[in-house]
């Protein structure tokens, strides 16, 4: 099958569980580009790595209450993310702490807390292991629960984008004309636990966190507003999506690290030959005296 | 009078001095358990429902190890973490490698062998799942008698005997698992498990086996070996799946739903069930998992 279709599209056809994988890779991609690009001008680029971590103590406490439950471990996580993002929110708004220090300082409260539960009362199990998924066991409920929250993602950000927006360059001016930014502010950190949390259940760690932040990171290196910023994150974690999980199954890699590198070579790619920023512009393009 | 006394003497030493065994995981520790009998105390570190190819130490585990006389692992590469648990806590008794004297089995296939494959063709990586077989399993009750023999050679005759008993036992089971799975045709003898971890039975009792995980549940899939499974789940109308207590269920149920395959049930691989459950045992488990394998494969 070496003709055009056959390598771009047969497999896809042919087999169901690619076809939600990619599914899934495009709501993700839709979901998490905005948010990403919004990470990034944040300054929490990290903040979805640990993140992945902060989530332990939930999960051990829904393990313990629920047994090897999917739903009980993934309501357990997603509350203690919630409750990381919106206690270093807090900190963060009523102290003079940073945003990074905060979140820092929390996340690995409540990792160490998950790690001394899941020792002295869980199981030998390996609890994340079990709980996180992988792109290509994507089932219908996953799936919907991936396309729901993009859905209510985009809904959120269309409502309230411009106070979102202001407030990644200056949340001074939004409190001074009274649009209440800590009340976005945690808006935005529940929208991205959301995704993060998920996303870690329906794809794993790598998959949602990769997704989120390679396309934005690549994405500076091309566009200059707001708006532009998150469709080229969109489009190239789309394109990711689609271009490794054809990479995987032609090569027989595995599939998750498959689309992250993919997104990995486009981030390099920008960086080296973007329009904006990039090593080309700043080192190799000569200087036009323009009048 | 003299000789009287030194037996009576002998036997209460050995008496009220068990020795203590570390089993790494519960297979191990149930067959340590059968053939030391009431002179070991055993301690299992990775228990049952537990995934012994990720396990993490604990402070407890270290202590255990400390005061042991003897520790059994299976070895061939499935405890990564044994040797610095032993390094750490100063460990100075026997260690037995349970599958000492085996005929090793390798990887047919597996991401990792296939990526360093071009590099290093001469060592590929060995299966360590070997107490899938009886006969291996025959061996390493051998192999824990000799070592308990060596750290308390005073009760010798003791472990010989649970030992020879225990073969027999193995030696029965071994021909009702081959005359049970005969009444499978060999064009049914076909399943897939989550992880390739029955290589040592299928070998043995002719059984394909298919997996679209490697030998180690650290490892993550690749489209193309789930296609190319379910292609074969398509053609061969391979229809038995069976899930394994320590996975994620949700690949399979993705290889169900695209190869035309059912969920027959469970199977015990690396690890016993909870005393109350079907595999509470080594015995049990083989013939827990042999039942459902049969059930399975006659509705291909």
């Amino acid at each position: 099958m070496t003709t055009p279709s056959g390598l771009l599209f047969a497999p896809f056809v042919e087999f169901g569980f690619l076809r939600r994988a990619l599914i899934a890779t495009v709501a993700l991609a839709t979901g998490c580009g905005p948010i990403g690009t919004l990470l990034v001008l944040r300054r929490m680029s990290l903040v979805g790595d640990a993140l992945s971590h902060a989530v332990l103590p939930g999960v051990a406490i829904g393990f313990l209450v629920g047994g090897l439950s999917l739903v009980a471990m993934g309501t357990g996580g997603l509350v203690a993310g919630l409750v990381v993002a919106l206690l270093s929110g807090t900190v963060t708004r009523t102290t003079a702490a940073r945003e990074d220090a905060s979140f820092a300082a929390f996340y690995l409260i409540f990792l160490a807390l998950g790690v001394l539960i899941v020792s002295t009362a869980g199981s030998s199990v390996d609890l994340l292991h079990v709980l996180f998924g992988t792109i290509l066991a994507v089932d219908d409920s996953a799936l919907l629960t991936v396309v729901g929250i993009t859905t209510l993602t985009l809904l959120a950000l269309a409502a309230f984008y411009r106070p979102l927006v202001i407030e990644c360059f200056d949340p001074e001016f939004l409190s001074s004309v009274g649009a209440r930014g800590s009340t976005h502010h945690s808006l935005f950190l529940v929208l991205l636990v959301l995704n993060l949390v998920s996303g870690f259940q329906a794809l794993g760690t790598l998959m949602v966190v990769g997704l989120m932040m390679l396309p934005a990171a690549a994405a500076r290196c091309w566009a200059r507003n707001v708006w532009s910023l998150m469709l080229v994150s969109m489009l190239v974690a789309t394109i990711s999506g689609y271009v490794g999980l054809l990479v995987s199954y032609h090569f027989n890699l595995p599939s998750g690290p498959s689309i992250i590198l993919t997104a990995g070579v486009f981030y390099v790619g920008s960086v080296v030959l973007g329009a904006h920023d990039s090593i080309r512009v700043r080192y190799l393009a000569r200087v036009h005296f323009r009048t | 009078m003299a000789a009287a006394l030194a037996v009576l003497c002998a036997s209460a030493r050995a008496d009220d001095r068990r020795v203590n065994v570390v089993a790494s995981m519960s297979i191990i520790g149930d067959i340590s358990r059968v053939v030391g009998g009431e002179h070991a105390v055993i301690k299992t570190l990775v228990g049952p429902d537990g995934d012994v190819h990720v396990y993490e130490p604990r402070p407890a585990d270290v202590r255990a190890v400390a005061e042991a006389q003897l520790v059994v692992s299976n070895g061939l590469g499935l405890e990564g973490w044994i040797d610095r648990l032993i390094g750490s806590a100063g460990f100075r008794g026997k260690h037995v490698i349970a599958s000492t004297g085996i005929r090793p089995l390798t990887v047919r296939y597996d991401d990792a062998t296939k990526l360093a494959g071009r590099a290093h063709p001469q060592s590929p990586t060995i299966d360590p799942h070997a107490w899938q077989n009886l006969t291996n399993g025959r061996i390493y009750a051998a192999n824990i008698a000799k070592g308990l023999i060596e750290v308390d050679p005073v009760n010798a005759g003791y472990y010989e005997a649970n030992a020879s008993a225990y073969d027999s036992v193995l030696g029965r089971l071994d021909t009702w698992v081959r005359s049970e799975l005969a009444a499978v045709p060999t064009e049914k003898r076909r399943v897939i498990t989550t992880h390739d971890a029955f290589q040592y039975y299928g070998a043995a009792y002719g059984v394909v086996f298919l997996a679209p995980v490697g030998i180690s549940t650290a490892s993550e899939p690749s489209a193309g070996d789930v296609a190319s499974l379910v292609r074969q789940m398509r053609s061969e109308h391979i229809k038995a799946l069976f899930l394994e207590r320590i996975s994620d269920p949700r690949l399979m149920q993705q290889l169900a739903r695209d190869g035309g395959a059912v969920i027959i049930g469970e199977l015990y691989s690396d690890a016993l069930s909870a005393p109350d459950g079907p595999a509470a045992s080594y015995v049990k488990m083989f013939e827990y998992n042999t039942s459902t394998l049969k059930r399975g494969m006659l509705e291909n």
